[in-house]
């Protein structure tokens, strides 16, 4: 996004104003998910689709297919773990990105 | 304005819209609950609604120039004066439609979100100020007990005992000497028509008070007092952010409670309650403190529960067991 896209320009006849407008986007702070220590994996044979996860998430990165199964938008996931902390079946395990000894 | 209202009930979570108004990418601290609470808030506002966010953590991190985190018209305020400029709003639309800009009958919420900070130390002013003149705005703290963004200073939300960069815990200074101020309570006393404390580990009770409080703003204001779990400055695992917004409800340091038009209503009465040192120990904020200084902490919650109880009229919260 260009610097001119998000300002807004009031003209009139003897003003000009210049108003700073941010507009809405994804990743306003880049992709927060290179933030990520453990992923979240869903095991869909476990999963009851009670949307626990969904709807405590704060990141807004457990998303809802149709019928209601979660999955896990990678891209922006900061990897907190809360969605595995409220799962009342266990079916969210976090992963560690990189194991133990590599890198 | 209209006098049959659309405002969301929600009886399970398959109720509530699957539209995001608060979109991912911003920020938050993993696991900062503040991105739970905004999402529940905007899924009940919806979109014709316009949000005045006082400076801080949600402020800084949720609106980077030249993007926003936000699907909804927001703006930003300073600390001191969040109330004033919900205020200003109001009196906008109201002049807008008398001149015919805005359609007479639209229905445009004017929602304020601000910290503790914001609220209860800095823009207590400006909120007594929109109370008394019973402005229609929803004013929302979300309350994480101090100055988070800056760097973990105190604030008037503090409660006893807790480890800050001003409050340090040593020998001789022990943490935060004094109580957490009752922002709720002071709300209440300008008698509008509805305050509640709520908490995101309790969702649908949440949300139905972000409900109640919209429904009533062609009354007055309302005010409503969120806990929001910080692992920053409470030092503690990420993950548990929902965890021990859960025991703050369940060890009675946080009732929740609504004062609906001057009707005292405990929404989530405990029969046993826990002992707080299962909330203290998990934070690292608390990890200072002796047994001897956790046995006084639980007696000032011990009072603060009796006092509860006496404005209900009967045993809402039960005894520790």
């Amino acid at each position: 996004m260009t610097q001119e896209n998000s300002t807004l320009i009031i003209k009139d006849a003897e003003t000009y104003f210049v108003v700073p407008i941010s507009r809405p986007d994804f990743g306003s702070s880049g992709k927060t998910g290179s933030w990520r220590t453990e992923r979240p994996v869903v095991n869909e044979e476990k999963c009851t689709k009670c949307l626990y996860c969904w709807l405590y998430c704060p990141e807004d990165t457990i998303l809802r297919r149709e019928d209601d199964m979660v999955y896990v938008d990678y891209d922006y996931c900061k990897g907190c773990g809360i969605c595995a902390a409220v799962c009342p079946v266990n079916a969210i395990e976090m992963v560690p990105e990189v194991k133990r000894g590599e890198n | 304005m209209s006098e049959t209202k659309k405002v969301l009930r929600i009886k399970s979570l398959y109720d509530l819209p699957r539209e995001e108004l608060f979109i991912s990418g911003h920020g938050l601290c993993p696991g900062c609950t503040a991105g739970t609470i905004m999402r529940m808030l905007t899924k009940v506002t919806g979109k014709d609604t316009i949000v005045v966010n006082a400076t801080g953590c949600v402020e800084v991190s949720t609106t980077r120039y030249p993007y926003s985190n936000w699907l909804i018209p927001w703006l930003h305020s300073a600390f001191e004066n969040s109330g004033a400029s919900a205020s200003g709003i109001v009196a906008a639309i109201k002049a807008m439609k008398r001149k015919g800009i805005m359609d007479k009958d639209k229905d445009v919420k004017v929602v304020v979100v601000a910290g503790d900070g914001g609220t209860v130390d800095i823009g207590l002013q400006s909120l007594s100020g929109m109370l008394e003149r019973k402005d229609p705005v929803m004013y929302v703290l979300y309350d994480n007990e101090a100055y988070m963004n800056t760097g973990i200073q105190r604030s008037g939300s503090t409660p006893h005992g807790a480890w800050t960069t001003t409050t340090p815990a040593g020998k001789v200074w022990r943490g935060e000497w004094r109580d957490k101020k009752d922002i709720a309570g002071i709300a209440a006393a300008h008698h509008i028509p509805y305050v509640a404390t709520a908490n995101p580990a309790y969702p649908m009770d949440m949300i139905n008070k972000f409900a109640r409080g919209l429904e009533v703003l062609n009354e007055g204001p309302s005010f409503i007092q969120v806990l929001m779990a910080c692992t920053t400055g409470w030092r503690f695992d990420p993950a548990l952010g929902i965890t021990i917004s859960r025991l703050a409800t369940e060890t009675g340091i946080f009732p929740i409670y609504e004062i609906d038009h001057g009707n005292f209503r405990v929404t989530f009465p405990i029969m046993k309650r826990k002992p707080v040192k299962e909330y203290l120990k998990l934070q690292g904020r608390f990890a200072h403190l002796t047994d001897e200084e956790i046995n006084e902490i639980q007696k000032m919650v011990d009072q603060k529960v009796e006092t509860i109880n006496k404005m209900a009229g009967k045993t809402v919260i039960g005894p520790v067991g």
